[in-house]
């Protein structure tokens, strides 16, 4: 989700086998850089396949171009990446949410899972939750929001959306990121 | 015969989005059936207040990927004495397929003015609620495929909503959305009815923090409520639009309100 | 071209038959349209992307660039036809620097529908191809299994019969700029409002000799209705259970640097002097 001179970007924590609850502490957000982030929702062992991956590329990046990547330029790996499996994708539909580093400008977008990008400049959602999500979204965001302000719509957004879904649920994790800093908060949510 | 569709993904016979194709048939075999149902889409809203209850839906009539009608009600007075229904206390709302909507409507009606003239008295929503269920149940193995809302006013004149499964399920509530859109609108509403997940600032760290307080509603914040919901399900719902039609449900009758939405 | 990687295939088509759901793909439902006037052409579409019931974009760009002179419309798998339009257009690039002249419409549409046929309508890209070369002004359809049409005036798309029924009622040969440019939005906005794959606004590309002039978002015939409330929460309404801040001046807190002693015998790692 934008903000004014802000992003955010939040995850449910539970990992499920279809109606069965594995663990409710599986966090979906990653970090490649000091502003770039991607989250992930699907597939539990792609979750992991396609992060580390995401990790090897974006180190292997900066070590040749001695420099952080900007959210713009990994979305577009991201993008190129998930292609390349057109024929046998990953499961996974992720999002990515960071500033750009020259600029400091808000940068968010989606993907589906063959790679196609999403730009959008209000907000993103993925994973069973989608519905709802787009329907919180849609109602509760607006343009330039403060850090705080967003924080309190995201994750407004987020915990309403996962209680209408018998899929996602138990906490949520937010990071309210911004030029200077970035804020981590762990969300109390039902645990059913 | 079947219509075929220009859109790459639905090169085929035309299906609603609730009913994707299923490949299932051996080899060589043809399976011939009759599928009497379809999905015109839209969506319904209920929110009941203290005094008053609002029913809500959009005027969209659609199959597959083309609008068949851009104002096809979908919520209804009845039990009037007459079938202009302008002495009717009861609305219901029916979504899912329009067909099986529209015969439910008319046989709830019909039976409520049945009530009337037996009884000398327009039937109360209580026993309306039971009666709708009863119809429902009736067609357990070839239901009517429609997702129904009754609100009116109970005994005591608060609002009172009933929501129903199609083959009868029911419970009163505060509010319920139906239908396509069901999915974006019923957190939004969990969010700002109930303040569900809202906490009272500074009322303590973190798990000894207070639940924000539920408190009624009045019915111009409803009103607003509603409209958005319907704004918000429209921008990302391809089967949502057109027009919103509203019905208050007060102590002085029902009052109808038409609003436009978005057409694309 | 390195060409795709299917080693997930078979691991995928193992877990589909176990039941886990395949992911939906992003579809551009679409209405995209192309109509030659005197001295060019007009192509135009929609903005909406879906996936299933569900608009997944509002504002996405359909309108894909292959060379200054050749632009393309893409419906169909979203990621298809944006990535086959980004492969053809670097191909082109190559050929045209190889050759040393400017690239025609003709070899583009030869290049994708080449391309699409060798993966048997698997990629599933539906473009309306149209520039202009020193051949003249070329409009064509290219469809996902690889079969082209070459026409004055062509649409496609789920949108692409509401669109054709404007074309079939209003379009006369040897139109102006103009004419064309209205055409191909007022066959846009049908598809727009009649078909429900498509929606929000008209981007429109006019292709002529002298140059090429994309206008996104042409027409925003559906802007969205502001909001009756606002829905900002009183801060601190969420319940947090912990909260962790990361500053960038503080970062250096995080690195811990150690002189190391420099040992003067043993496998030291050589470094230029």
């Amino acid at each position: 989700m934008v903000g004014k001179d802000c992003v955010a970007i939040a995850c449910d924590l539970r990992l499920g086998l279809q109606a069965l609850t594995v663990s409710n502490n599986f966090p979906k957000i990653f970090q490649y850089g000091d502003n770039v982030f991607l989250g992930l929702t699907g597939l539990a062992t792609d979750l992991s396949t396609v992060s580390d991956l995401f990790r090897y590329k974006v180190n292997m990046y900066r070590l040749r171009e001695e420099r952080n990547i900007a959210p713009k330029t990994f979305a577009n790996l991201v993008s190129s990446s998930l292609y390349e499996k057109r024929f046998g994708p990953y499961f996974v539909s992720p999002v990515v949410a960071g500033l750009d580093p020259k600029t400091s400008k808000p940068f968010i977008c989606g993907f589906d899972s063959i790679g196609c990008i999403d730009f959008a400049a209000d907000f993103i959602v993925s994973g069973t939750a989608t519905d709802q999500l787009y329907g919180m979204c849609e109602s509760l965001w607006e343009p330039n929001l403060a850090p705080e302000d967003l924080f309190e719509t995201i994750s407004q957004a987020l915990m309403s959306a996962v209680d209408r879904d018998a899929l996602s649920g138990w906490g949520a994790h937010v990071y309210i990121i911004e030029k200077d800093k970035v804020t981590k908060r762990l969300l109390k949510g039902r645990q059913d | 015969m079947a219509m075929f569709s220009q859109n790459p993904l639905m090169n085929g016979p035309n299906y609603s989005f609730g009913d994707a194709p299923k490949i299932g048939a051996p080899e060589g075999a043809r399976e011939h059936r009759f599928d009497p149902y379809t999905d015109n889409g839209g969506s319904t809203l209920a929110i009941a207040g203290a005094d008053f209850a609002i029913m809500a839906g959009d005027t969209r009539l659609t199959s597959g990927y083309s609008i068949n009608s851009r104002h096809h009600p979908k919520v209804f007075k009845i039990g009037g004495t007459t079938a202009d229904q302008h002495d009717a206390t009861i609305v219901l709302s029916v979504v899912g397929f329009a067909a099986d909507g529209e015969a439910l409507k008319e046989r709830l009606d019909s039976i409520c003015k049945m009530y009337r003239y037996r009884h000398g008295k327009p039937m109360n929503v209580k026993a309306c609620a039971q009666r709708l269920s009863t119809i429902l149940y009736q067609k357990r193995f070839f239901p009517y495929y429609a997702y129904a809302i009754l609100g009116g006013l109970d005994e005591e004149g608060k609002g009172a909503v009933y929501s129903y499964d199609p083959v009868g399920s029911y419970e009163r509530e505060q509010c319920r959305a139906g239908g396509a859109a069901a999915s974006l609108i019923m957190p939004f509403l969990d969010n700002q009815v109930n303040f569900k997940n809202q906490y009272v600032p500074g009322s303590g760290e973190g798990h000894a923090l207070q639940e924000r307080e539920r408190r009624p509603l009045s019915r111009n914040e409803v009103e607003i409520l509603v409209k958005d919901a319907f704004d918000g399900a429209v921008e990302r719902h391809i089967e949502v639009g057109d027009g919103l039609q509203m019905m208050v449900i007060t102590s002085n009758g029902v009052e109808e309100i038409l609003l436009p939405l978005k057409k694309d | 071209m390195p060409g795709f990687d299917f080693s997930n295939y078979n691991r995928n088509a193992a877990l589909h038959a176990r039941g886990v759901p395949l992911p939906k793909a992003t579809s551009t439902g679409t209405t995209i349209v192309g109509c030659i006037f005197e001295g060019g052409v007009v192509i135009a579409a929609d903005t909406r992307a879906t996936s299933g019931p569900i608009v997944a974009d509002k504002n996405c760009e359909k309108l894909h660039y292959i060379s200054p002179n050749i632009w393309c419309a893409g419906a169909g798998t979203a990621a298809d036809t944006e990535f086959t339009t980004a492969l053809i257009s670097s191909q082109l690039e190559l050929h045209s620097l190889s050759t040393g002249r400017k690239p025609r419409v003709v070899t583009c549409m030869t290049m994708l529908k080449q391309h699409l046929f060798r993966y048997q309508g698997h990629i599933g890209a539906y473009l309306v191809v149209a520039g202009v070369d020193p051949t003249g002004t070329h409009l064509f359809t290219v469809h996902a299994h690889g079969s082209t049409d070459k026409l004055p005036y062509v649409t496609m798309g789920s949108g692409s019969l509401a669109a054709m029924s404007v074309f079939e009622t209003q379009w006369k040969p040897q139109l102006t700029q103009e004419e064309a440019v209205a055409l191909c939005s007022e066959a846009i906005q049908s598809g727009i409002f009649n078909d429900l794959g498509s929606g929000s606004n008209v981007d429109v590309a006019i292709i002529t000799g002298e140059k090429t002039t994309l206008k996104r978002n042409y027409i925003k015939p559906n802007e969205r209705v502001p909001k009756l409330k606002s829905y900002i929460f009183k801060r601190g309404t969420t319940a947090v259970l912990n909260e962790k801040i990361i500053r960038k001046e503080d970062l250096g807190n995080f690195v811990s640097v150690h002189e190391l002693a420099v040992e003067e015998t043993g496998d030291k790692m050589e470094v230029d002097a």
